[in-house]
């Protein structure tokens, strides 16, 4: 990198933006060890406010809906999207821009819109709002993210790799079974924590289709940021943080690198 | 063939169901009418598009999209620096740089502004320390209000921008910017006529993320804004919720899905334009 | 000699572009034969037929007597070393080289005895538990090779396998490629556009163009009978005259020779044409001679060899002479 005014300026100016995207979430964890009651004065260092999070009924209850919708949501939505995957990156057939349309826009659609949507399907259909539709919710905004995730995995596979399987007398499970898969993993995986992630730190689409007993996580946060501020709130919107970040750390160590490979193939 | 239209399938049919139907049942909604009590009633009707070009509305509706177009300019000015920055970073530091900065866009909105709340608020952390300092007497309205709103929805969108154009700057041929040297041009014209031009399909698709997310935020209005923030997702929000006027509340959300998939639909046609002409080249090589 | 493959009849629609329009071809056993010609000729569309990667539009494929038109490639008794090698990168080369026994579900014992054979005869027993990424290209050729190699397949296609490799790789390959073949007694079928490569090691030479077969001989007959103007360009370098409408006449660099203009001992058939010396290329052991005929303009190559009575230098003036004999005529 060339060493002058020009790149220094650039390099404190993008760490200069990158504290601002820290800051606050900095902030957010420290306090949420701030012995104080009244937030902004520093009083001392407690787990308290963690500890009451433990002992919080209402809290452990929306963790628990939060971590079944997750898991379930997840498992569902990576093999309906790892199946939609293959059959994307494999096959052409005459539809294809059309389903891939259909695919990628539960992405490009606004958040509120598909919730909404959601919360009109099920009550013109009669159908109560809960944990199920949460689940149903969930399924259906994580998968296209772990299709794109999966596909992108597939994408950097070489087309030969399965014709040589055939070629070796491996029929098509068995090619799927010892060389698409395997290949795939990775990409399958990290859909699932990208689904995963998603569906544990969702507010918007859960917003709308929770039901009166269904709180999830974000949910409950929301309903205490409008009560009132309460160091509760600091302590489990960093907990989430947290969480989030070691998920997506992992799945990002599990995706296939775009500059190196690219690098490679030159 | 048959296989690949089996595997896809019950992916497409759940997005049909989940996804497809909801639309078009928000759609019908749309042109409904309510009881008194927020029964939907399905007679046909234009009235909630009507009520939507009402004087108040329409004055929402601008307000939201000029707050995503101004969203989108400074998310612009401060991500591109930033994503050219991470893509002149040594090879091995370029990856864990670039999830330095997708890492917040993974936590949600909420807690994001929630942040932003607990440092801007009377009793928050700016206000307090000023008071300590003495530099104020009383607590500054930090909250609460539209410059609080758009610094809290370039916080939550900026890393929809740098993303696209970091990908756009990592796929330009840096060989292109040797041969500008090699012909006379100084570093920043070098940037100017080679490097921005072809980064501008990375800046396009960024646009285009956030100003379509920008359109529909409710959370960031909600929390940062307050009662007195009016976009139009607080809008819809407040149809569904409070005012149980679904098939207003619908017709806004059409109106939002169309501008969304209109712009989406525009942009594809201008890559594709793009890619024509890079294709033609190649066929006739 | 006994007939190994058999194509009939075949043609090759993608969408609505006739890529082959008609093709019969039949391969012996233990044949080596090349599919020559330049890029999108078909030839290995045309493999990948045999292979089973493909399927013809219409038309039928043997293979040792048996129609296997519809068999899918798991059922096909070929192997194929691909293009890019193809090698299972999240196994080794052992484990890449035992997957088709595996799949066929050969013995434990028979498989490592055909393994460690195999191993052996491309020379890769030090690199058993490498990982592809770890190997050079080379070695990453010969592990294909070995793949398939492994299995016994009647016939063994090669898709321009020494493509990615360097000059002289290349040819040491072609050689150990050609006694490999000559060793085992096996039908190989091998797709380049490397005329050089096909001259170097083929039994047989298919020479295609546009989906079509131009000329099916031994190396040497095509080299010096080519049937066309398109194989007589495509082979070694050739200079043209129109005769008329219907014929060229065909004569190699290195029959063609140069005589000078005021030459007055004629012990060679008189010059057909003259011109002017316009470069003299150095080529290691031939000089190429460029030749601007009079009242044309055309240029014609003639070689001369560095031990030749006379080393040409531009602009003198000379005559072009050759033997009846040496030129071909050719169509079109």
């Amino acid at each position: 990198m060339k060493k002058n005014w020009r790149s220094s300026a650039l390099f404190a100016y993008s760490l200069a933006i990158l504290a601002f995207l820290y800051l606050p979430l900095l902030i957010l964890t420290l306090y949420s060890f701030n012995d104080s009651r009244i937030n902004a004065v520093w009083t001392g260092f407690t787990f308290k406010w963690y500890v009451a999070l433990l002992h919080n009924q209402r809290v452990l209850e929306a963790l628990t809906n939060s971590l079944m919708i997750a898991a379930v949501s997840t498992f569902v939505s990576t093999i309906l999207g790892t199946m939609a995957a293959l059959a994307l990156n494999r096959y052409t057939y005459k539809y294809k821009a059309v389903i891939n349309g259909l695919l990628y826009l539960p992405i490009l659609i606004p958040e509120i819109v598909m919730g909404l949507s959601l919360l009109v399907l099920f009550s013109q259909t009669s159908v109560p709002l809960g944990k199920v539709t949460l689940i149903l919710a969930h399924i259906t905004f994580c998968l296209s993210f772990v299709i794109i995730t999966v596909n992108a995995r597939l994408e950097g596979m070489h087309k030969d790799l399965e014709q040589a399987a055939s070629d070796l007398y491996a029929t098509p499970w068995q090619t799927f079974r010892y060389i698409t898969f395997p290949l795939a993993l990775p990409g399958i995986v990290a859909g699932a924590l990208i689904a995963f992630t998603l569906s544990i730190d969702d507010f918007v689409i859960s917003f709308f289709v929770a039901g009166p007993n269904s709180t999830t996580l974000p949910l409950y946060v929301y309903a205490m940021v409008k009560r009132g501020i309460s160091p509760e709130i600091n302590a489990l919107s960093t907990v989430l943080m947290f969480a989030t970040i070691s998920l997506i750390i992992i799945a990002q160590v599990l995706q296939p690198q775009h500059t190196s490979s690219k690098k490679e193939k030159e | 063939m048959r296989k690949g239209k089996l595997l896809v399938a019950p992916a497409i049919s759940w997005l049909i169901f989940f996804f497809g139907v909801p639309m078009l049942i928000v759609i019908a909604v749309s042109f409904a009418s309510r009881t008194p009590y927020g029964q939907v009633i399905f007679n046909f009707t234009l009235a909630n598009y009507q009520r939507f070009l009402e004087p108040l509305y329409i004055r929402i509706f601008v307000d939201t999209v000029f707050t995503a177009l101004l969203t989108t300019v400074i998310t612009f000015c401060l991500g591109y620096p930033l994503a050219y920055c991470i893509s002149k970073l040594p090879h091995k530091w370029q990856q864990p740089g670039l999830i330095l900065v997708m890492i917040p866009f993974w936590i949600n909105f909420l807690i994001r502004s929630y942040a932003w709340v607990v440092i801007l608020r009377s009793q928050g952390l700016i206000n307090t320390l000023l008071l300590k300092l003495g530099w104020i007497v009383q607590p500054l309205p930090l909250l609460y209000n539209d410059y609080a709103v758009m610094l809290g929805m370039v916080y939550a969108l900026l890393p929809f921008m740098v993303l696209p154009i970091y990908v756009s700057i990592e796929q330009l041929d840096h060989r292109l910017l040797e041969a500008a040297s090699d012909l006379g041009a100084k570093p920043f014209t070098a940037f100017r006529k080679v490097t921005f031009p072809l980064t501008l399909p990375g800046v396009a698709a960024g646009s285009i993320l956030v100003f379509i997310s920008s359109l529909g935020m409710f959370v960031v209005p909600d929390v940062m804004g307050g009662a007195k923030s009016a976009l139009i997702g607080n809008l819809i929000q407040n149809q569904f919720l409070s005012a149980r006027d679904w098939p207003f509340g619908s017709a806004l959300s059409i109106v939002l899905a169309v501008l969304a998939l209109v712009l989406i639909v525009l942009y594809y046609k201008a890559i594709q334009k793009q890619e024509g002409g890079a294709n033609n080249e190649e066929k006739l090589a | 000699m006994k007939e190994m493959v058999r194509l009939q009849g075949i043609t090759k629609k993608f969408g609505n572009n006739l890529i082959i329009p008609h093709i019969d071809l039949t391969i012996a056993d233990g044949e080596f034969i090349t599919l020559l010609g330049p890029s999108g000729c078909g030839k290995t569309t045309l493999l990948r037929m045999i292979a089973g990667l493909e399927e013809p539009t219409s038309g039928q494929i043997f293979l040792d007597n048996e129609d296997v038109t519809t068999f899918a490639p798991y059922k096909r008794d070929v192997n194929m070393v691909f293009q890019n090698y193809a090698l299972f990168p999240h196994m080794n080369v052992e484990e890449n080289i035992r997957f088709g026994l595996l799949m066929k579900k050969v013995p434990k014992e028979k498989q490592n005895e055909r393994i460690d054979q195999v191993l052996y005869l491309t020379q890769l027993e030090d690199f058993r538990t490498r990982r592809p990424q770890q190997l050079s290209g080379g070695q990453q050729q010969r592990v294909a090779i070995a793949r398939a190699l492994v299995n016994n397949p009647k016939v063994l296609l090669l898709d321009e396998p020494l493509g990615a490799l360097d000059y002289q790789l290349r040819k040491n390959l072609q050689l150990e490629l050609k006694n490999l073949q000559r060793g085992l007694g096996l039908t190989f079928v091998y797709v380049t556009h490397d005329q050089e490569e096909a001259l170097t090691m083929s039994d047989r030479i298919v020479v295609m163009n546009a989906g079509r077969i131009e000329q099916d001989s031994t190396p040497d007959n095509i080299y010096h009978n080519p049937s066309s103007k398109f194989v007589a360009q495509f082979i070694g370098e050739s200079n043209f005259f129109d005769l008329d409408k219907e014929n060229v006449l065909a004569i190699r660099p290195e029959k063609l020779n140069i005589c000078e203009e005021e030459e007055e001992n004629f012990l060679h058939p008189l010059p057909e044409y003259y011109g002017t010396v316009v470069d003299v290329v150095f080529y290691g052991t031939i000089d190429k001679v460029f030749v601007r005929l009079d009242n044309s303009n055309q240029t014609v190559v003639a070689y001369q060899y560095f031990d030749d009575v006379k080393r040409w230098s531009p602009d003198e003036r000379v005559g072009i002479w050759w033997y009846p004999q040496d030129a071909v005529s050719v169509k079109p």
